[in-house]
């Protein structure tokens, strides 16, 4: 579960990014989060992960409480949220299987899990088969598969997909939301920064909306606010 | 940290070293000479700190007579010393068992076989009993009549204890510089190799790998660096001070330079020489490390 209560966030004196956010995302939620650039949408995003920590306010992040946490303990609060970028974020020297296995090694998984829970999830993100490729040899769509098979390979309660579909075209944006929404149907929390107005309103799911440090909407009906983004 | 990651963090310690190979070899270079200067510097250290305590160990003194004294008077001496409290003994050298002492001491060497007994004078070699009363017991030998001159090795342990001094605050210096020196080119070659995977890195934090995990394979290729330095410097220091001995020896016949063989100070010059390639291994890349755990 996902926690704010009244947040707020100031990088300077004059430059506060959270004025009083409060938000509940339940386990098993999918939710959308919307915004114009310099709304706060990123730095919810970096509190979530423990990269910022809140100036005043509570935070709650599946069982961690983020402003009283101890730095050694992020990298505990991590496992518990995967994280997917418009960029990818791969490692292009690594064969496909060894990008996931990667992200099992670092956390000091056992190569017999890592040989179990590598192919299996490759296989949920429907990259079977592809293991031995490199990165540049998979198309965007693919790229960004083999991106929720790393954020999914620790088997994460939630996940946050920042602008998952920023670099992919139309076609393969609706595939990755039908593989986010099916992950979610089994059973993992889903928060999705999207600036892509078609995708939110044919998903038809929560939309939380932030704009100039606080939550302006949030609702259960697609609506999506700007009109010119 | 599990057994079953070891593997991994040593395989990623060698691919580092590996992946910037001439920036490796620099360091290791860099370091292989630092390391060998420190390591000259402790073996000249090694010798003089046994040549002070050889010289503060002996207890005898040797007391030379006026050349113009007869063999008996020259005797007579003997006696007066004889009577002092700290004497244990005084045993009387004749000239020509002076001479033989010296031609022997000199490995029969040609250069003086023009040297004649009258060239040399009476002598005696005075035991004490207490080595803590030398200075004293030579001060009252010095009013007897008829003694030239006294050769003590006190006077001689004071001049290397001197030295030896100099030398030390040398050692500490040279060795704190090129440590330094050291550890900033072992940085220096860690840190392009977190450059380089500076990707890698923010994803490895991303996942959640902790801090420690993220360290270690860098930690391991300082290491790397700084034993293969050490280990290149310690056989090349060998061969080096060995070659010096061998060379000294040749030239210096009157014995004045007296090293010892490498092989007995074996287990300090590895202790050494390992301790000092872990510390800037290790050090050096840790100092490097900090930046970019802030991901």
């Amino acid at each position: 579960m996902i926690e704010f209560s009244d947040v707020t966030k100031s990088y300077t004196k004059d430059t506060q990014a959270l004025k009083g956010v409060s938000l509940q995302i339940e386990d098993g939620d999918f939710a959308f989060l919307v915004g114009t650039s310099g709304s706060g949408k990123s730095t919810i995003i970096k509190i979530i992960t423990g990269e910022l920590k809140p100036t005043s306010g509570h935070v709650h992040v599946n069982g961690y409480s983020l402003e009283r946490i101890r730095r050694r303990e992020i990298p505990y609060l991590r496992r518990t949220v995967g994280v997917v970028f418009q960029d990818f974020r791969l490692i292009t020297n690594m064969t496909v299987y060894n990008n996931v296995a990667f992200a099992m090694r670092v956390i000091g998984a056992r190569e017999r899990e890592i040989r179990e829970r590598v192919p299996y999830v490759l296989d949920l993100v429907g990259l079977s088969g592809m293991d031995k490729r490199h990165p540049n040899e998979l198309s965007g769509g693919e790229q960004q598969r083999l991106a929720i098979a790393r954020a999914l390979v620790n088997n994460p309660s939630t996940i946050i997909a920042d602008e998952p579909t920023g670099n992919l075209d139309p076609a393969r944006s609706l595939e990755i939301m039908a593989l986010l929404q099916e992950i979610n149907n089994l059973g993992t929390t889903m928060l999705v920064v999207t600036h892509e107005k078609e995708l939110v309103e044919r998903f038809n799911r929560r939309v939380i909306v932030i704009d100039n440090g606080l939550i302006v909407g949030d609702g259960m009906d697609g609506y999506f606010p700007y009109e010119d983004q | 940290m599990k057994i079953n990651n070891f593997g991994y963090l040593i395989k990623e310690g060698l691919r580092g070293i590996f992946l910037h190979g001439f920036m490796s070899f620099a360091a290791v270079c860099v370091t292989v000479a630092c390391l060998l200067i420190v390591g000259t510097f402790s073996a000249l250290m090694y010798n003089m700190n046994i040549i002070v305590e050889d010289l503060n160990q002996t207890n005898e003194v040797m007391v030379y007579v006026d050349e113009s004294l007869s063999e008996a008077k020259a005797k007579s001496v003997g006696t007066q010393i004889n009577r002092i409290e700290n004497v244990q003994r005084c045993d009387f050298i004749s000239r020509e068992d002076a001479l033989k002492k010296f031609i022997e001491d000199h490995n029969e060497n040609a250069a003086f076989s023009g040297v004649q007994p009258e060239d040399l004078r009476y002598r005696f070699v005075v035991t004490l009993i207490d080595n803590a009363g030398m200075k004293e017991t030579i001060a009252q030998i010095e009013t007897i009549s008829g003694v030239a001159n006294i050769s003590a090795s006190y006077e001689m342990a004071e001049g290397f204890s001197t030295i030896q001094k100099i030398l030390n605050m040398a050692t500490v210096v040279v060795t704190a510089v090129l440590l330094v020196v050291s550890l900033l080119i072992i940085s220096n070659t860690v840190k392009l190799a977190m450059y380089d995977r500076r990707d890698e890195i923010a994803i490895m934090k991303m996942v959640g790998a902790t801090n420690g995990f993220i360290r270690l394979p860098f930690m391991v290729e300082g290491f790397l660096l700084g034993i293969i330095a050490a280990a290149l410097a310690f056989g090349l220091e060998w061969a080096i001070y060995d070659g010096a001995v061998q060379q000294i020896a040749a030239v210096d016949s009157l014995k004045l330079l007296d090293f010892c063989p490498f092989t007995d100070m074996l287990h300090q010059m590895i202790l050494i020489f390992a301790s000092a390639g872990v510390f800037v291994g290790i050090v050096g890349s840790w100092t490097s490390i900090r930046k970019f755990m802030n991901v």
